[in-house]
């Protein structure tokens, strides 16, 4: 059934009995097309484009536990493509597109804020750095803009502009297509859509062993569910990725890293956007409920224990302190952390493997969310092509053998 | 009088000390000891405020920090306004300032409340069918634009502050021996066992006095003294050992190797803050050993209409009884599944309120509870069920009818205005869940309990499961003792205990009644029903998290504290599954919510970050210099003269410095000092460079690679003996050059014998640049022969300035003769001083690091992280010569040799020359043409772009591909106002020859 206003109103007479799920909770079968392992929202995007777009329908997305509940369900769900390198600008753009018009096109309300992302610059060398991107994206077509201490305040009021705290904002840019979504709706959204294409979704089924044939090429999966034999698979594990890739014998140049995040009690609307800081280590945002959505960077140590420590959010909440004097006395109720699978240049790989019929989708680090669709989509046509899209092809593995980084980390020290 | 409905005894309220306070602007008085729950309990208000989403008039559901409901905001002055706070645990002072929230305009008369209405159609999860809205319009969804901001604005709780939050909030790091979370039977007992076996004991506890479940048994006794003095003593004793004793203190998260965090409250409960005095703090507790005793919380239980105001969870009915002196209603009707609620019904009957019946819904319960209340006359119906409730703004009424397998449809409404319900209690596990410790779920009563602990950690009394008085405290006491190593705990003799006593029940009673048409809340704060859980579940959200997350069930600010279970249970049931099956969410830290500013504590202001200043720095304020922060420095940007700006300050400077000299604090510079036989080897392998044959008393300019073969640091190394080298690196590198050192010292090359000590604050450095730099230096230095020929640029000396030891450098990073005095730091005032004198008696100048940055950049002198970004290589930057390829290796030499980093067609350094006097900007993109459309390739950018006072004109450096080879062609910089054409020249705009630092 169609999620409509229509609907739901027809509905709330028959107190809602009529609803389906809204995906099948399919058992494996014992071979499939092709296999995405990992139900997180860029694995579901990439079944979701493969049957919409490349016409297979004989495919599943296998997920250890339930859909959605990796890194898809654990973000802060920061949106924006203003990034520096072309080959970055490329993807996150194309993902930020997609963004547009998803909750019509998945009949899903993922609600998609473009609120507007500000990043703030305390220092000489970050007004540099920000004004070369700034220079970058509108030579690429991408909307982002240098705005002063008074522009940035008049845009986010709340801002601590004052000359006089410790590391004063110099200025900011501000992506205004940048903003939030809603991250269970994009995962639940995909699954829906897909499922409906006929995809199966089979939930609480981890792959244990990937199996090759005599030439070495993928020949299926062994699951916890049993095995499915398939000819291509397509890895989009995030933190769990160097296990599941070592299962072929592939080894990645990944670390894996807690992250952590946390939200306020709820509160009436005081922030009317998401702002970062990268130097102090901050950004926050405020949900739809009202709960302001705090984050920081990743824990020093690589792990793959999903608590962080605690300094990393007495670290957050006094920068966040700072930039915004009157959240003192609002009050943390909840935190949590997730593993993100961080790559040598902080950016991800999407692509082909030395395994044939093997994929891997990984190192979105802690900006991966906001590239959803965009990574689901060139994905999709990658596995089921076999050759990557325009789009990702600068993205492989081998650009780690080759040098051909695409280095937005050193560039920015940018995270999300 | 504080209160019609006070007691005229009992309880632990101070009735002599009565206090007025104020609720939506209304008059009360309640007295010392009472929470504003209690208190307006006193005064007969039941209705506190309205709900999350249809905006259901509510009233208090529990008497601790598990409330849901009963939310509110307390402001004393603008800025000190709190929203969210829970009126149970709000303690109450005179002059108290409090209001409702979530209604308009009134909590009695609440526009919000057509939501109610429109209810069906606000079921779980609507937001993501509709509000879709049409694709576009004009770049932007109708989400965004309309419906969004309608629901954001009828969403969030209270209003937040708007002012900056003038308190403070402190922060104690804490060692011990044993560390007690929970402060009621067994939490006291266990710290009391613990400390009279001698360990360091902390013991901390939420509620504004400790007892726990103690403070509202004033029927019991243990060890002959009534229970409240049993807790006075033990306090005493623990107080006497020196045990420290934290109120108002929830333990609110567990971590690694027995780190607690607490947060204490300190003043909120004041009248009058003293000036001073820090609002909360923050302690982080390492403990040996951690003995959990955080009790168990009451259940609802889910019927329809069960949350309207004088609905109460019956432990929370007692408490205002017997601890507060307060009688939450006049005919109470008790609804429950749990032996406990009798107590409550009896406690009720001999204070005077009338109990309209019991309605136990077992169908064989049993026990003294029953037999009392049927031996003091009490109506009591077993099996039966209660299928509903009336009244609007106060319970009136409740629909009891007989259970049945299949759900009631035959009631009759039994009039109250207060109904009391108990399903059971669910032990908090929260602590023990977030310590890595695996609950268990135990079948037979129903309940997820402590398995295994993950750490030296032992739960004990309630939260452990167990039930009564004497085993909560023999419990507490064996654990506080085996924590302190010292053997068994001792028992209690215990009268009034209450250890028999069992039951609950989990998920929602059975009713006959349209589901469709009513509503039975299972969390109270989000108005998540039943009916949403069931509608999730045939959705196909199966696991427990996703019903958590499609419903918001559990996820409102108590956390799910009293919803949990049934929410579980009810999925489980519309699954077909057992509890365990379906899974247990998560409990994450906090416990109960935690104030930002507690986390952030005194990191405020100007001790944010520490700031680091140079030994100069003062005597650069002295003489005007404006600072800039780089990290945590703050550097003499530029000296200004009266009048003068920025520009104008630094064209002064550098004409100044090259014409005479100038004087540059450079102490920020990071300086390593590496000493060991190996030190030459290992700096062979740390930089690109060769060492070894670098003579003692000569230095060389280093660049070290990170392992991608990319440009990580430079500075000058100068060798000083053998086995010792004195390495500087940039400002904001230094510590993570060390790190890099230390990482390959101990990881890679062990064996190699070389030790690293970062010195960037025992030296400090002064640069004296310019053609008079000898002039300047020579007549303080004593034992160095400053001579050309003896002291040739690139070398170091050691002897001594203005009487004190100096490293002298010979170097320039302005292309002029240049030297760099390095002298100890407490020296470094005065050396400066002696060499300013001098300096501006020849006409020379203090110059900040803006001038430094624009010589530099005459000279062509790159600057890490400017002209590099992480991806540029030694070649790139024209300084492929100092990459010693003959090496065996350095770190990054096999990442040089990878195909991109030799592929042709690399960005390149070169300069940019400019006609006219625009200044291009640092980081505008470089095009092969005037007129690039979207999307064009941008051959490079301006990596750095000043003035130049020496060309007078502008120059720039910039980062293009195959920049060398252009030389001479023309390229664009193209801006919002239209391209700027630039030549490709070399990088060195000054003295290209190199003849006036070798002067
Ligand atoms: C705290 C936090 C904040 C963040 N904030 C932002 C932000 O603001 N903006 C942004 O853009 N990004 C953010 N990110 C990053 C973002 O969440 C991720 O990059 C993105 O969600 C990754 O999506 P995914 O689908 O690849 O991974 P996931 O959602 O993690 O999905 C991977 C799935 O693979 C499954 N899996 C793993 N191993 C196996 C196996 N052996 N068998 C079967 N299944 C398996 C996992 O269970 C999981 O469900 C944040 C991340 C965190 C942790």
């Amino acid at each position: 059934m169609r999620f409509s206003l229509a609907n739901l109103i027809r509905q709330s007479f028959a107190g809602h009995q009529g609803w389906p799920a809204q995906w099948r909770d399919a058992a494996p079968k014992p071979a499939y097309d092709a296999v995405i392992v990992g139900a997180g929202g860029h694995g579901l995007a990439t079944a979701y484009y493969m049957a919409a777009e490349h016409g297979l329908r004989n495919i599943a997305v296998v997920e250890k536990g339930w859909l959605g509940g990796g890194n898809t369900g654990r973000n802060t769900t920061i949106i924006r493509s203003n990034y520096l390198w072309e080959e970055s600008e490329a993807l996150y753009n194309h993902a930020l597109t997609l963004w547009q018009d998803m909750s019509q096109v998945l009949n899903y309300n993922v609600m998609y804020s473009p609120r507007g992302c500000m990043m703030l610059a305390h220092n000489i060398h970050d007004v540099q750095v920000f004004k070369r991107h700034v220079h970058a994206n509108r030579l690429a077509g991408i909307d982002n803009e240098w705005l002063s201490p008074d522009e940035a305040k008049a845009f986010c009021p709340i801002l601590n502009t004052s000359e006089h705290i410790r590391y004063p904002i110099l200025g900011a840019t501000l992506q205004r297509r940048g903003g939030v979504a809603r991250h269970d709706a994009v995962a639940w959204g995909y699954a829906r859509a897909a499922s409906a294409l006929g995809v199966d979704i089979v939930q609480n089924c981890e792959v244990k062993g990937i199996t090759r044939d005599a030439s070495g090429a993928v020949s299926g999966l062994d699951t916890t569910r049993g095995p499915i034999a398939t000819k291509r698979v397509g890895v989009v594990a995030a933190g769990n990725t160097s296990h599941v890739m070592a299962m072929a014998g592939v080894r990645l140049p990944l670390e894996s890293y807690p992250l952590q995040a946390l939200v306020s009690e709820p509160v009436k609307p005081m922030m009317p956007c998401v702002v970062m800081s990268n130097t102090i280590h901050a950004y926050m945002s405020q949900s739809d409920k009202g709960e302001l959505v705090i984050g920081a960077g990743t824990d020093a140590y690589v792990s793959y224990s999903q608590t962080g420590g605690l300094h990393i959010a007495t670290h957050t909440l006094d920068a966040i302190c700072e930039l915004f004097p009157m959240v003192r006395r609002l009050r943390m109720l909840r935190s949590w952390g997730g593993i993100v699978d961080v790559t040598p240049d902080r950016s991800p790989i999407i692509g082909k493997t030395p395994v044939p019929g093997l994929f891997v989708n990984c190192g979105w680090g802690t900006g991966g969310f906001k590239a959803t669709p965009g990574s689901g989509n060139v994905f999709a046509h990658t596995v089921a092509t076999g050759e990557p899209h325009r789009i990702n092809a600068p993205f492989t593995l081998d650009r780690f053998r080759t040098g051909r980084l695409i280095d937005e980390a050193a560039a920015a020290a940018v995270a999300h | 009088m504080t209160g019609e409905h006070r007691l005229a005894r009992g309880g632990r309220v101070d009735r002599a000390r009565p206090l007025r306070f104020t609720f939506d602007g209304h008059a009360y008085e309640g007295c010392q000891g009472d929470t504003l729950a209690s208190a307006l309990l006193a005064n007969g208000v039941h209705l506190v405020g309205r709900s999350f989403k249809y905006h259901r008039p509510r009233g208090f559901l529990a008497a601790g920090a598990e409330e849901p409901n009963a939310l509110c905001t307390v402001a004393r002055d603008r800025a000190r306004t709190e929203p969210n706070l829970r009126m149970t645990q709000v303690e109450l002072y005179e002059g108290l300032v409090a209001s409702s929230q979530n209604s308009w305009p009134a909590r009695g008369f609440d526009l919000g409340a057509v939501n109610d209405l429109l209810s069906p159609l606000l079921g779980a999860g609507f937001y993501y069918k509709t509000f879709m809205g049409p694709r576009f319009v004009k770049g932007t969804t109708l989400w965004a634009k309309l419906f969004e901001p309608v629901i954001r604005r009828a969403a969030g709780l209270g209003v937040p502050p708007k002012e900056a939050d003038p308190d403070h909030y402190a922060n104690r790091f804490a060692h011990c021996d044993v560390l007690v979370v929970g402060g009621g039977a067994a939490g006291l007992a266990a710290a009391l066992a613990a400390a009279r076996a001698g360990a360091r004991t902390i013991l901390c506890d939420e509620g504004a006095e400790m007892g726990g479940a103690l403070l509202c048994e004033p029927d019991a006794t243990v060890d002959g003294m009534p229970a409240a003095a049993w807790v006075a003593a033990t306090l005493a004793e623990l107080a006497r050992r020196g045990a420290t004793l934290l109120p108002r203190t929830q333990g609110f998260g567990y971590y690694n190797h027995n780190f607690v965090a607490l947060a204490q409250r300190l003043t909120d409960h004041l009248p009058h803050v003293p000036a001073g005095a820090p609002r909360e703090r923050l302690w982080q507790v390492r403990a040996k050993r951690v003995v959990l005793a955080t009790g168990a919380a009451e259940r609802p239980l889910v019927f329809p209409d069960n949350d309207r105001p004088g609905v109460m969870l019956a432990d929370a009915a007692r408490a205002y009884l017997q601890r507060y002196g307060v009688k939450p209603g006049t005919q109470a009707l008790v609804v429950t599944a749990h032996d406990a609620a009798y107590r409550t019904a009896l406690a009720l009957a001999r204070a005077g309120v009338k109990i309209a019946r019991i309605v136990d819904t077992r169908p064989r319960p049993a026990g003294p509870g029953l037999e009392a209340a049927r031996a003091a006359g009490l109506p009591v119906t077993v099996g039966g069920t209660v299928v509903g409730t009336t009244g609007s703004l106060r319970v009136s009424g409740a629909m009891v009818a007989q259970a049945s397998g299949t759900g009631a449809t035959d009631f009759e409404t039994v009039p109250c205005d207060l109904l009391l319900m108990s399903g059971g209690f669910t032990p908090a596990v929260h602590l023990f869940s977030q310590s890595r410790g695996k609950l268990r779920f135990d079948a037979e009563t129903q309940r997820y309990l402590p398995g295994d602990p993950a750490q030296a950690q032992a739960s004990v009394g309630a939260c452990a499961g167990s039930w009564g008085l004497a085993a909560a405290l023999d419990e507490g006491s064996a654990a506080g003792a085996a924590a302190a190593g010292s053997g068994a705990g001792r028992s209690h003799a215990v009268t009034g205990d209450h250890a028999g006593e069992g039951g609950g029940i989990l998920g929602a009673l059975p009713h006959g009644r349209d589901p469709a048409r009513v509503k039975a809340f299972v969390d109270f704060q989000n108005d998540v029903t039943a009916k949403d859980i069931k509608l999730a579940v045939r959705e196909g959200f199966r696991s427990i998290e996703h019903v958590k997350r499609y419903t918001t069930t559990g996820m409102a600010t108590d956390q799910g504290k009293t919803s949990n279970m049934n929410s579980l249970a009810i999925a489980a049931g519309a699954l077909g599954r057992t509890l365990p099956e379906v899974g247990l969410t998560t409990f994450r830290q906090p416990y109960t919510p935690v104030t930002f500013g507690t986390f952030a504590g005194a990191a405020r202001d100007d001790l944010f970050d520490p700031v680091r200043r140079t030994p100069i720095h003062d005597l650069a304020a002295a003489q005007g210099a404006r600072f800039e922060d780089v990290g945590q420095w703050k550097r003499a940007w530029y000296f200004p003269e009266a009048g003068e700006d920025l520009h104008a300050a630094v064209a002064r400077e550098v004409r100044a410095t090259r014409a005479v000299a100038g004087i540059f604090d450079a102490s920020t510079l990071g300086k390593i000092e590496v000493v060991g036989p190996d030190a030459a080897e290992f700096l062979n392998r740390l930089y690109t460079n060769a060492w070894t044959k670098l003579a003692p008393g000569r230095c060389r300019y280093g660049l070290m690679l990170d392992e991608p073969g990319f440009v990580m640091d430079d500075g000058v190394v100068g060798r000083l003996g053998p086995d010792r080298f004195h390495v500087t690196t940039t400002t904001g590198g230094a510590p993570r050059v060390l790190n890099h050192m230390e990482d390959y010292l101990q990881t890679e090359f062990p064996e190699l014998k070389v030790w690293l000590t970062s010195v960037t604050e025992q030296w400090a450095v002064i640069a004296v640049q310019g053609p008079r730099a000898r002039d300047i230096v020579a007549p303080l230095v004593e034992g160095i022969d400053l001579s050309a020929q003896a002291f040739p640029h690139m070398a170091i000396r050691e002897g001594r300035i203005c009487g004190v030891p100096t490293r002298l450098f010979r170097v320039s990073f302005t292309g002029e003769l240049g030297f760099e005095v390095n002298v100890p730091a407490d020296y470094a005032a005065a050396v400066w001083q002696a060499l300013w004198e001098r300096t501006a008696a020849l006409g020379g100048t203090a110059y900040g690091t803006e001038a430094m940055h624009v010589m530099r950049a005459e000279k062509g002198y790159v600057i890490v992280g400017q002209e590099t970004d992480g991806t540029t290589t030694p070649d790139d930057l024209g300084l492929g010569g100092m990459v010693a390829m003959s090496k065996p290796d350095f770190v990054g030499k096999r990442s040089l040799a990878r195909p991109d980093l030799v592929a042709p067609g690399r960005k390149q350094l070169v300069g940019l020359a400019i006609e006219g006097r625009t200044v291009l900007e640092e980081g505008a993109q470089i095009t092969p043409t005037a007129d690039p459309p979207v999307g064009t390739h941008a051959i490079g950018h301006v990596t750095s772009a000043y003035w130049s006072p020496t060309a007078g004109t502008p120059i720039a450096l910039a980062l293009v591909e195959n920049g060398r080879a252009r030389t001479g062609e023309t390229v664009f910089v193209p801006m919002p106002g239209g391209a700027i054409a630039a030549r490709v020249v070399g990088p060195v705009f000054h003295d290209p020859e190199g003849k006036r630092l070798n002067g």
